[in-house]
């Protein structure tokens, strides 16, 4: 919300500097997001008398004297072609800062600072200048828009600064608006926080206008009254549409509007000075002269005044004359009810169109304006109304038509006025701040802010001004007294009435924790990436048609492609890491993260997802698969448990590098090589690994932690060096050998080797077998006896034998 | 002529071991002595052959040589030591700046040290952490937090949507309706977690963290946010750091406040971090507003609360000085490895 303290000023009489009122308005809540200095690039320039005007010869160039008053008679050269005796101009002296412009005099191409010249051999002491060198538009200054010198007034005096003459001094508070103070969105609203927060007296824009009496009537018909609750038309003739005068052209001016014309111009003024959109209709055009608001139907169509057409739908509540639509609510008017130069009836509008239904229709047909976000923000009825009053009384001010007594409010049951009657209790007021703020200050607040206070012991009984329908309860109050008695008032105390809690991480959480230490400590970083990514990261790890990964959850609204597609695996996330490290010459690293997939139930979507955690770990650099085994190993001997690896596919693995991981007979993930395929169609020059496990099925085969006593006799070890079958695997051994014999408590592989000595197709393994003794010693004879049932299990299960 | 004969071994022994410098050879040349054909062990066998009444006096005689030789070699089995020790030290010196070999510590995500120490903070003050789902739906999302469908505030927020009704959480604020109607007052929790808004650009991102805050208890005051916030402020930012409210505006908070720490760069002079203002907004908060209570089944009249909401990304990169938001989701080595717990 942009407002110029000139402006403000009109309504408050503003003691304090700019700079001090942007931090009392930061102080009660309004963030002035910029301010914003009008000619703050000008200075030095001042007024200056052409005494003197002689011409150059052979030249456009005259040279002058002029009259700076205390600045003294200086020389200058001018180009322009307006100059000459008599004129009064802006003069920038030596030293000063004015706009450069490129040779068409029209466009600015930075700031500079005059010296002292000299032109065709004359010595220039100073530079006489246009509007654009001074940054003033024809909206701010009368004629300065003229490509030549900008002419001042004779009553000005020689040599005095030119900037408040030309609205340079000027300052504009661009400040941002909370949602709930949508009648702050216009210089009226932000004047009634200015004149709370220096506690002056708000000076109303007048509104009273005088009417004539009119025999032409005007129908209005409200068919949605709850699309629009409030609509106000008023019938204004003998139009003569003309500009505008000086000083509206330069409000508009200063909040970033054009003037148009004197109609056009009122209800723009009208919307920036109270936050009421208004609208006015070339009444010859609308047929019947007869307004009907109602929802559009189905495949009829409008064109707005930017001459853009819509097919509108019955969720497009339009305006419409007797037989067809007129204006888009709320949004824009219709090209065939525009006010032209030759209008001379015209039909003002002020209503009030719910905030949704405006919402809607705008971004269902991508038209914005201004008055379609007031409507969004939300307007009050109190300043609908006032609007309308304000607009006549600019009509009539400007002169630009005859107000008649043709008037009509439609209420409907969905209006109301806002005002409100309420009492709330000081002792809550206070409990609620936490602080005891006097009676009376709480009162002179309230009543700064426009509202009706009496306060009787504990109880204020408050008239609520009509266009703060954000007021609701006492906590609005509490805020309306704490944010202007001043934050600072506030001071921490330790919650002193609340019940002791314990808090902390719940035992779910810490085993979180826990498992990302174990991670950290096994060298891996953490890695967080987003939950959704495209349908096409599906197709990069050829992800079948079938498969559980394509039924996922798709964004209605994504922000594009990529990030359509709440994922249902980590593995694209993690690829797309690894691929971006290696991209940016990170040749190693070892990553992982922990985040959810979205799982649906059924599709579409009707109740929520399964929210699922995943652990994904990916490997990359000169690694290996064992390299990636020993995260999941080190993962098994922090949740004191073991995992099983079996052979197994993936559509985006290594066939031959690929395996499941389970664990209590239940397969709780997979672990494996990048398919060289993808990883050579992603040019990637380094081994990839990836490995993604369930985490709740991961986390469900932590055995807690149990101590066991030591045992009473020394463990023993015995080495067997076996030679298998080439396809037969570590894991088969070892479980052959722990499940033949129940003392076995550790196999570990320490060789292996392939070749001639084994014989084709044979390998030779071998393993430590450590056999922990319950009850009795294990002595060798029974040692060599249970090497004999394992023997006899190898050989008989896997074709196994001694070396 | 037995003595002659011992006289010339001690002499040979004497020589022999002269320039003796290794165990080993020691060992061998002991062994040449000593082993089972070795001189004093023949001269012990040629016992045998002497007669039995010079036995006592020759046994004398040999057990003394034995006796000598022992001790030379055990003497000399010290001194060879000794040699061999100062070699080896020669040997065995090393460069003690040649790389050394280490088991690397891994890092964590600067979010997940940031959710860490802000629930090391509020856990000490009775804080509880409750997770809740991502994927949220209009009630708890909106309308429970006081804002129904035509409320302009939910245009503070492009949120992504599934369906009608389902929608990713843009808040982590729509978990404090899942507590409140499940858990009675006293309430004190903590619910850090991944919000979504459609927003994508240098300072957003379409996915980032949330850490909300609530406590609902008799008789809580706008006094207890501010103590509370001040002592998180001091124990994140540092002891000097004050906090400032403001006023602000979130449906589910009445009155609303924005919280601002004065800046720790430069103690509130005024630098390049706090755009020379002096502080820096780290977070929202408020009063939790009476519907919202309501709606959860929770008496105002008998309960108040209040409720704050920061972000992650916010603090972490306040924190560490990170000035691209984006890097946190990138996953770069470089820029992960940093993170040390």
């Amino acid at each position: 919300m942009k407002a110029p303290l000139s402006w403000l000023k009109d309504y408050v009489d503003i003691d304090v500097t700019a700079e001090e009122l942007q931090k009392k308005l930061f102080g009660c809540g309004f963030e002035v997001e910029e301010l914003i200095q009008v000619g703050k690039d000008i200075s030095g320039v001042v007024v200056g008398e052409v005494t003197e005007c002689l011409p150059v010869e052979g030249t456009h160039l005259h040279v002058c004297k002029v009259d700076c008053g205390k600045h003294g008679v200086l020389q200058i050269c001018c180009g322009a072609d307006n100059v000459k005796t008599g004129i009064k101009a802006p003069v920038a002296l030596i030293g000063a800062t004015v706009y450069a412009t490129a040779k068409d005099h029209v466009t600015v191409e930075g700031v500079m600072t005059i010296k002292k010249g000299k032109l065709r051999g004359i010595e220039s002491y100073g530079m006489l200048c246009s509007g654009v060198e001074l940054g003033v538009s024809g909206d701010m200054f009368e004629g300065a828009d003229y490509n030549g010198l900008l002419l001042l007034p004779s009553t000005t005096k020689n040599g005095e600064d030119v900037k408040p003459i030309l609205g340079l001094d000027d300052y504009i508070f661009d400040i941002s608006i909370t949602a709930n103070r949508p009648d702050c969105q216009s210089i009226l609203g932000i004047a009634r926080e200015v004149a709370a927060v220096l506690g002056k007296p708000i000076k109303l824009p007048d509104c009273t206008y005088a009417s004539v009496h009119s025999d032409d009537g005007v129908k209005v018909t409200d068919l949605a009254p709850d699309l629009c609750p409030r609509y106000i038309a008023h019938y204004v003739k003998d139009i003569s549409i003309a500009p505008s005068p000086m000083w509206m052209k330069r409000r508009l001016a200063l909040c970033g509007l054009r003037s148009i014309n004197n109609v056009v111009d009122i209800t723009n003024f009208v919307l920036l000075e109270m936050g009421q959109p208004m609208h006015a209709f070339d009444l010859d055009t609308l047929s019947g002269r007869e307004i009907v608001i109602r929802r559009a139907k189905d495949g009829e169509q409008i064109t707005t005044l930017d001459d853009k057409t819509f097919d509108l739908t019955h969720e497009n509540l339009v305006i419409c004359d007797g037989d067809k639509p007129a204006a888009l609510a709320g949004i824009m008017g219709g090209l065939n009810s525009e006010i032209e130069a030759h209008t001379k009836e015209l039909l003002f509008e002020a209503a009030k169109f719910a905030r949704d239904s405006v919402r809607k229709t705008a971004r269902a047909l991508g038209q914005h304006s201004d008055s379609s976000a007031a409507f969004e923000k939300g307007v009050n009825e109190y300043t609908t109304s006032l609007a309308m009053d304000r607009a006549l009384h600019l009509i009539e001010e400007l002169g630009c038509g005859t107000v008649t007594d043709v008037h009509c409010d439609v209420k409907t049951e969905y209006s109301h006025d806002g005002a409100k009657k309420m009492s709330v209790s000081i002792s809550k007021i206070n409990e609620l701040l936490g602080i005891t703020v006097p009676t009376q200050t709480m009162c002179d607040i309230l009543k700064r802010l426009d509202f009706g206070v009496d306060a009787n012991g504990d109880t204020l009984t408050l008239d609520v001004p009509a266009y703060r329908e954000d007021i609701d309860g006492y906590p609005d109050i509490a805020e309306e007294i704490i944010r202007m008695y001043g934050y600072e008032h506030i001071h921490g105390t330790f919650m002193p009435t609340a019940a002791v809690t314990n808090g902390g991480f719940n035992d779910e959480q810490k085993a979180e924790n826990d498992l990302k230490r174990a991670l950290v400590e096994q060298a891996m970083y953490e890695i967080s990436t987003y939950s959704f990514y495209s349908e096409k990261d599906l197709d990069m790890l050829k992800i079948p048609a079938d498969a559980p990964e394509r039924r996922f959850i798709k964004i209605k609204n994504p922000i594009g492609e990529d990030l359509s597609v709440m994922r249902t695996t980590l593995a694209p996330s993690m690829l797309h890491t690894i691929v971006r490290n290696l991209r940016r010459g990170n040749m190693e690293g070892r990553l992982f993260e922990i985040a959810k997939v979205y799982l649906p139930r059924q599709l579409p979507l009707a109740d929520f997802p399964d929210e699922k955690k995943r652990l994904c770990i990916g490997l990359f650099g000169t690694c290996d698969f064992y390299d990636l085994k020993g995260v999941t190993e080190a993962i098994a001997d922090r949740l004191r448990t073991t995992f099983e690896y079996v052979p197994s596919s993936r559509s985006f693995l290594h066939p031959g590098v690929c395996a499941d991981i389970v664990c209590g007979g239940k397969v709780i993930g997979y672990a494996g090589r990048l398919d060289p395929a993808i990883s050579n169609k992603l040019a990637l020059e380094r081994k990839v690994f990836v490995a993604e496990l369930d985490y709740d099925a991961l986390m469900s085969c932590a055995h807690p932690f149990k101590y066991k006593p030591l045992p009473k006799f020394a463990e023993v070890t015995r080495d067997l060096a076996l030679v298998a079958d080439m396809d037969v695997t570590c894991g088969q051994i070892e479980k052959a050998i722990s499940g033949a014999c129940k003392y076995v408590t550790d196999v570990k592989l320490f060789d292996i080797y392939v070749g001639a000595q084994v014989g084709a197709n044979k390998k030779s393994m071998a393993f430590t077998v450590t056999f922990t003794p319950g009850d009795e010693p294990i002595t060798p004879e029974k040692c060599d006896s249970y090497i004999k049932k394992i023997l006899s299990n190898l050989s008989h299960n896997l074709n196994v034998t001694l070396r | 002529m037995i003595e002659e004969k011992i006289e010339e071994l001690k002499k040979r022994i004497d020589e022999v071991t002269k320039d003796i410098k290794s165990s080993k050879s020691l060992a061998e040349l002991k062994m040449a002595f000593f082993g089972k054909q070795g001189e004093i062990s023949e001269l012990m066998k040629g016992m045998r052959d002497v007669p039995k009444e010079k036995r006592p006096e020759v046994g004398k005689i040999i057990n003394a040589l034995r006796d000598w030789a022992n001790e030379k070699f055990d003497a000399l089995a010290e001194s060879v030591k000794k040699i061999e020790l100062e070699e080896l030290y020669k040997t065995e010196k090393i460069d003690v700046t040649l790389p050394g070999r280490k088991l690397p510590y891994g890092a964590y995500h600067p979010n997940t040290l940031v959710i860490r120490e802000l629930v090391d903070i509020f856990s000490g003050m009775g804080f509880e952490v409750f997770e809740g789902p991502e994927i949220e739906n209009d009630y708890y999302n909106f309308t429970a937090l006081n804002t129904p469908k035509d409320h302009p505030a939910r245009d503070m927020q492009d949120t992504f949507y599934i369906t009608e009704d389902l929608l990713l959480r843009t808040q982590t604020s729509a978990g404090q309706i899942r507590v409140m109607e499940n858990k009675k007052p006293p309430i004190k929790i903590l619910s850090p977690g991944k919000v979504y808004r459609s927003d994508d650009d240098a300072t957003h991102s379409p996915m980032f963290g949330q850490m909300e805050g609530l406590v609902v208890d008799r008789g809580i005051t706008l006094c207890d946010l501010k103590g509370m916030l001040d002592e998180f402020a001091r124990k994140i930012f540092g002891s000097s750091v004050k906090t400032r409210l403001r006023p602000s505006y979130f449906p589910f908070t009445e009155p609303s406040v924005e919280v601002d720490v004065s800046c720790f760069e430069c103690g509130g002079k005024g630098c390049r971090l706090c755009k020379g203002t002096g502080w820096i907004e780290v977070l929202g908060a408020g009063m939790v507003n009476r519907r919202v209570l309501e709606g959860c089944g929770i008496d105002p009249d008998e309960y108040t609360g209040f409720a704050f909401g920061m972000g992650i990304e916010r603090i972490a990169m306040l924190k560490y000085g990170i000035n691209n938001m984006k890097m946190l989701f990138e996953g770069d080595v470089r820029f992960l490895k940093q993170f040390k717990d």
